[in-house]
């Protein structure tokens, strides 16, 4: 049965994909896009049926080439995984779509390279969540991060210094997490996750596994761009082709939270990362911290796409409060904020995409002045409703996670958590609002009550629909998954929260 | 206390080397230095794996001399740990790919604005930004 | 008492909402159509709510429940009688708002009018959302919507000032809504539920300082919308709105929803009982006197009609939530039948202040002298809201004060009499003077010694509002059984 390897296919389908665009695009540039897209969907149909085969039977376990783990390397996919899964595939194919028109403007002549690098970054990031063995999450791990610095470098003016840099931090990540797992092989002997989970208890009080777990922490902040660790981001993701930026944005991050998860509660025992160590308090405080440097430094910006990236850091901030909350409510709070936060973030960059798309600047203080209410009034009500999703404002999904978030903060009494939790809503209101203020209501000349207010005809001047599509279904999903928030929970997420909890 | 440090000199050994690429990547404002930095801290990492692998003993390479033909299975402690060496090969792979990656930035940042010290750099997108 | 399953409610809001949609598409094409949308939407709705009418009169609730958010948790309507007393008030206002917003939009030849009649449609689907629902998060989200709603209106005309308004607006009321996001969790944490239940739910759940606290963080949270002293100074800001808008949204639906939000905390969160108990109803009832009577002192202070109208729009509610803390059922009573007949008459008298912005431009009373010669409609159905507001027979305010007045009798503490009261007569002191003005005063030059009213579509509501405010002066339970539902509020309340 096809779906039995759904979990392989959703891997080796792109990368092969990825291998022929490039040897296609020698000749004929035009197949490239639709090659890509066609393993995109590829990989999102599996990514569905595994989430359908996961949620009917359980967790999957799929071996590769047949080897017992822990001698071989093993795919594991339970509810956690399934749902990241889905939305990493989803958002990959939408930007794919998306990423049409706006490619063949910036990069005409890097098609097919664009194209065969994004392949490959989508199926970096798939192979992250559905591995099962820590050091194949180092490989791929590397495939995600090669692959981006390239990508990101294709950018703008400072685009290739902004990769330099992010490829000596991106790079001292990967390290400290390739450490770390060399660490806990050295005292356990094993690699694969689960294994690692049954023999560690009895080594936790060993100096190797306390500095595997601290080198561990380091280098997903590091890759999850996670305060203070962030300071790639900004330019990195700013400089890069807007096509690229929705995507990372909306995904890169929310894996490397999920493999925080995935070192503080499957490889390390909740008991060790909660109670042994206070990590999960350390990370707690370190994320208010998060939370308010991101969104006081987004009012402070003129550039849109710098905004949205401070904006980022912040969400980061929320993910890793949940989690660190460590309490049913919190996790679950957490979990659906990466879902809710990939298709924000996701919309959000795509309509500054569109706007450098249509204008070729992304400055906000002009955006008066180029009339953007009249002339792409389609994605300035995007960027309106997205933005009332960052602020919380029911019935966005935005408002549910928050909802979640701070439950878990008042359930776990740090009345400080929740505190910060409002006080970033309002921070961020007032960094959108700016926005939104300057796109529709920037004071004109007085009117006379008395002349008919003639304007001349602007013509609507909308983004083509390739790119306004996969917008509006982001869109769509931001209103529509808040409403079935409760049922998302009760299937999927209620059984992802690790048990203990 | 000496013999503690002289037991384990190998990973003092890497410790230092770590460091000094670490220092380098950060504290120096070359581009192609910063790159050097990196690798060196890359290869310290790799050295340290492969040395976990062995062990005391007399411990061998994982290769049976004049063995077609026999069967008797091997005696695991006679040759040392392959594993690490199998990763620390996906390692070195992974390391020569960034560090192609990054020496082509480089040629593309010293096209763009011929020269390679980061201060330098910034302060021409400063001004070409104005 | 049945609980019945219904649709009713929401349609009632999907109506609005399908409007919305419609009114966005037509855009400025078609001006003729994009207004009928409106027009039919609000008939509709007042339709089905009115169809509600005599199924709650017989005791019933009629319940609709959208989604499970979690255990405990739903999006879920229930209308029952204090719920449909709202919904009644804001449906057949805007029936009358819409005629008049396109007298007024058309007479001034406004800008953007197709984001005008949208957010209004949106911002009343809010509305109708918060009177019918049926616990404390679906209030939430539905207030919200509201607000994000109605920011666009406030913001309308663009100028500088109209944007500081719309920022005043913003803060206040986001600020107040992530307060009670923070309540309501933790009531939700404390109690499992956030449902409304006629009679309170959560004395005995927790530390009675932990109940005080989430007390007054709701009420002053939702008093922000209900524009409670120190709270209040968005309001007048706001009236840099449109007429129209602020004539409906800061005369009836925002302002009331506040009101409505917090007497459903107190009588159906908290409970009488709890207040009782407490002591926190005398507290409460001092806070709203000041309110009342120092926003009296604001009103007599200003020169701008609509800043005034607004000061005044400040003492009624807090005369509302007074007459709720005074927790008797004739108080009660009193101030449910406030919020309705109080909203008639405040809708009067701000369509006629945007009735006369249009036809003289005038925007003060200093300049309002002879103007009842050239616009004598207009102006006596000004004098007929003034009378209702200071509380004279046979206009409706008249009855809802007269309950109130009981109340605070059998409350027995007459300092509250005195205060309505003496806000009756400063009311008188505030309005009458432009009644004067403009029947007695000899007209300067700029006015029109001939009949010269507004045009048809302003003047037909202003009037109409007025008529009714008498005739349910007259005839209390006329049509729409005002002081049927409010007695079978409190009932289920205090008795039930």
């Amino acid at each position: 049965m096809i779906s039995d390897q759904f979990p392989a296919l959703i891997i080796v389908f792109p990368l092969i994909i990825a291998f022929w665009i490039n040897i296609v695009g020698w000749w004929w540039k035009k197949p490239c896009f639709y090659m890509s897209v066609s393993a995109l969907t590829v990989s999102f149909i599996s990514s569905i049926g595994i989430l359908n085969t996961v949620i009917t039977n359980g967790t999957i376990h799929y071996r590769l080439g047949g080897w017992e783990p822990p001698w071989g390397i093993e795919y594991v996919v339970d509810h956690l995984n399934a749902f990241l899964l889905v939305i990493v595939s989803f958002i990959g194919l939408l930007v794919g779509i998306y990423s049409k028109r706006d490619i063949e403007k910036e990069m005409p002549q890097k098609i097919p390279q664009f194209y065969s690098v994004y392949t490959l970054l989508v199926m970096g990031l798939l192979g992250m969540t559905i591995t099962g063995d820590a050091f194949n999450l180092y490989v791929l791990l590397e495939i995600v991060s090669l692959a981006s610095y390239a990508l990101i470098a294709m950018g703008e003016d400072g685009a290739p210094l902004a990769s330099f840099n992010y490829v000596i931090m991106g790079t001292i990540g990967a390290c400290f997490y390739l450490l770390g797992v060399g660490y806990l092989y050295i005292v356990t002997g094993s690699l694969n996750m689960a294994d690692l989970s049954e023999l560690l208890p009895k080594l936790y009080h060993s100096k190797a596994v306390l500095v595997a777990f601290a080198f561990f922490l380091i280098g997903i902040g590091i890759k999850m761009a996670f305060f203070p660790l962030h300071v790639w981001l900004p330019d990195a993701y700013t400089h890069a082709p807007s096509s690229v930026s929705a995507f990372v944005a909306g995904t890169m991050t929310k894996v490397g939270a999920y493999v925080l998860m995935r070192v503080l509660f499957t490889i390390f025992r909740p008991y060790f990362s909660i109670e042994l160590i206070p990590a999960t308090t350390v990370l707690g405080w370190t994320a208010v911290a998060a939370m308010m440097y991101g969104c006081v430094l987004a009012i402070a910006q003129h550039d849109l796409k710098r905004m949205l990236c401070y904006i980022l850091i912040a969400e980061v901030g929320y993910i890793v409060l949940g989690i660190s909350m460590a309490n049913r409510m919190g996790l679950t709070g957490a979990i659906l904020h990466i879902m809710n936060d990939a298709l924000m973030m996701a919309c959000l960059f795509s309509v500054a995409g569109a706007i450098m798309y249509k204008f070729g600047n992304r400055d906000i203080t002009n955006f008066r002045q180029q009339q953007l209410n009249k002339k792409m009034p389609f994605t300035m009500a995007a960027f309106t409703i997205t933005a009332l999703s960052v602020v919380g404002i029911p019935p966005t999904c935005g408002f549910f996670s928050k909802w979640y978030l701070i439950i878990g903060a008042i359930d776990a009494r740090q009345w400080v958590f929740a505190i910060a939790l409002i006080l970033s809503s309002l921070l961020s209101a007032v960094v959108f609002f700016k926005v939104i203020e300057k796109i529709y209501f920037k004071p004109r000349e007085p009117v006379h009550p008395h002349n008919e207010v003639t304007h001349e005809e602007v013509v609507m001047d909308e983004a083509p629909m390739s790119m306004l599509i996969p917008m509006y279904i982001m869109v769509g999903g931001i209103l529509i998954l808040g409403i079935l928030s409760g049922q998302i929970i009760s299937t999927v997420i209620q059984f992802a929260v690790p048990a203990s909890f | 206390m000496i013999e503690y440090i002289i037991a384990k000199y190998n990973y003092w050994i890497y410790i230092v080397l770590m460091m000094i690429g670490f220092y380098a990547m950060i504290g120096k404002t070359n581009l192609v230095k910063k790159l050097l930095g990196m690798n060196v801290f890359q290869w310290a990492i790799i050295l340290f794996y492969v040395s976990t692998g062995s062990k005391k003993g007399g411990a061998t390479i994982p290769i049976v001399m004049g063995a077609h033909g026999h069967y008797e299975p091997a005696q695991a402690i006679q040759f040392l740990n392959p594993l690490p060496h199998c990763l620390m090969l996906t390692a070195i792979v992974v390391g020569v790919s960034t560090t192609g990656v990054a020496l082509a930035l480089v040629i593309m940042i010293y096209r763009r604005y011929h020269t390679l010290e980061e201060d330098e750099i910034l302060e021409l997108l400063e001004t070409s930004r104005k | 008492m049945d609980v019945i399953y219904s649709i009713k409610p929401f349609l009632a809001i999907m109506v609005s909402l399908v409007a919305a949609c419609l009114i966005l598409l037509t855009g400025e094409k078609s001006r003729n159509l994009r207004e009928s949308w409106t027009i039919l939407a609000s008939v509709i709705k007042f339709i089905i709510v009115a169809s509600m009418i005599p199924s709650v009169l017989k005791g019933n609730v009629l319940e609709y429940t959208i989604i499970s958010l979690a255990p405990g948790l739903f999006l879920q309507f229930r209308v029952d009688a204090f719920g449909l007393l709202f919904g009644i008030l804001a449906s057949t206002l805007w029936i009358a708002t819409s005629f008049y917003s396109i007298g007024y939009m058309r007479g001034l030849k406004e800008h953007a009018q197709t984001r005008y009649f949208f957010c209004f449609a949106i911002a009343l689907s809010a509305t109708m959302g918060i009177a019918f629902s049926a616990n404390l998060l679906t209030l939430f989200v539905f207030y919200e919507i509201l607000t994000m709603a109605t920011y666009p209106l406030v913001a309308h005309k663009e100028t500088p000032e109209a944007i500081k308004g719309g920022r005043k607006y913003l803060t206040y009321t986001l600020t107040a809504g992530v307060v009670i996001l923070l309540s309501m969790a933790i009531i939700y944490r404390l109690t499992g539920t956030l449902d409304f239940k006629p009679g309170g739910f959560m004395a005995g759940n927790a530390s009675s300082d932990m109940l005080r606290f989430l007390f007054v963080t709701l009420v002053m949270s939702f008093g922000v919308k209900a524009a409670i002293m120190p709270l209040h100074e968005w309001l007048p800001t706001a009236m840099v709105a449109p007429t129209p808008v602020s004539a409906l949204l800061h005369a009836v639906a925002v302002v009331k929803a506040g009101v409505f939000g917090v007497l459903r905390v107190i009588l159906y969160v908290f409970g009488p009982a709890f207040l009782h108990d407490t002591g926190l109803w005398i507290l409460l009832a001092y806070l709203v006197s000041f309110t009342i009577i120092v926003s009296c002192f604001f009103a007599l202070a200003q020169d701008n009609i609509k800043r005034r109208l607004a000061f005044s729009t400040i003492n009624n509610l807090s005369i509302v939530i007074l007459g709720a803390a005074l927790l008797t059922p004739s108080a009660i009573k009193g101030g449910m039948l406030h919020i309705a007949f109080h909203g008639f008459m405040k809708i009067t008298l701000f369509f006629v202040a945007g009735a006369i912005y249009v036809k003289t431009h005038k925007q003060n009373v200093s300049e309002l002298d002879g103007l009842g010669r050239q616009m004598p409609l207009t102006m006596g159905a000004f004098a007929i809201g003034a009378m209702g507001v200071a509380g004279i027979p046979p206009t409706c305010g008249f009855i809802s004060k007269w309950y109130l007045c009981l109340g605070s009798l059998a409350a027995h503490e007459i300092v509250f009499l005195f205060v309505f009261l003496a806000s009756a007569l400063l009311d008188a002191a505030f309005f009458f003077p432009i009644v004067y003005r403009a029947f007695f005063k000899k007209p300067k030059e700029d006015i029109n010694p001939g009949f010269n009213e507004a045009s048809l579509f302003m003047v037909t509501p202003l009037v109409a509002t007025a008529v009714f405010s008498l005739v349910l002066g007259m005839f209390p339970n006329a049509f729409v059984h005002f002081i049927e539902i409010a007695a079978l509020a409190v009932q289920n309340i205090m008795g039930g």
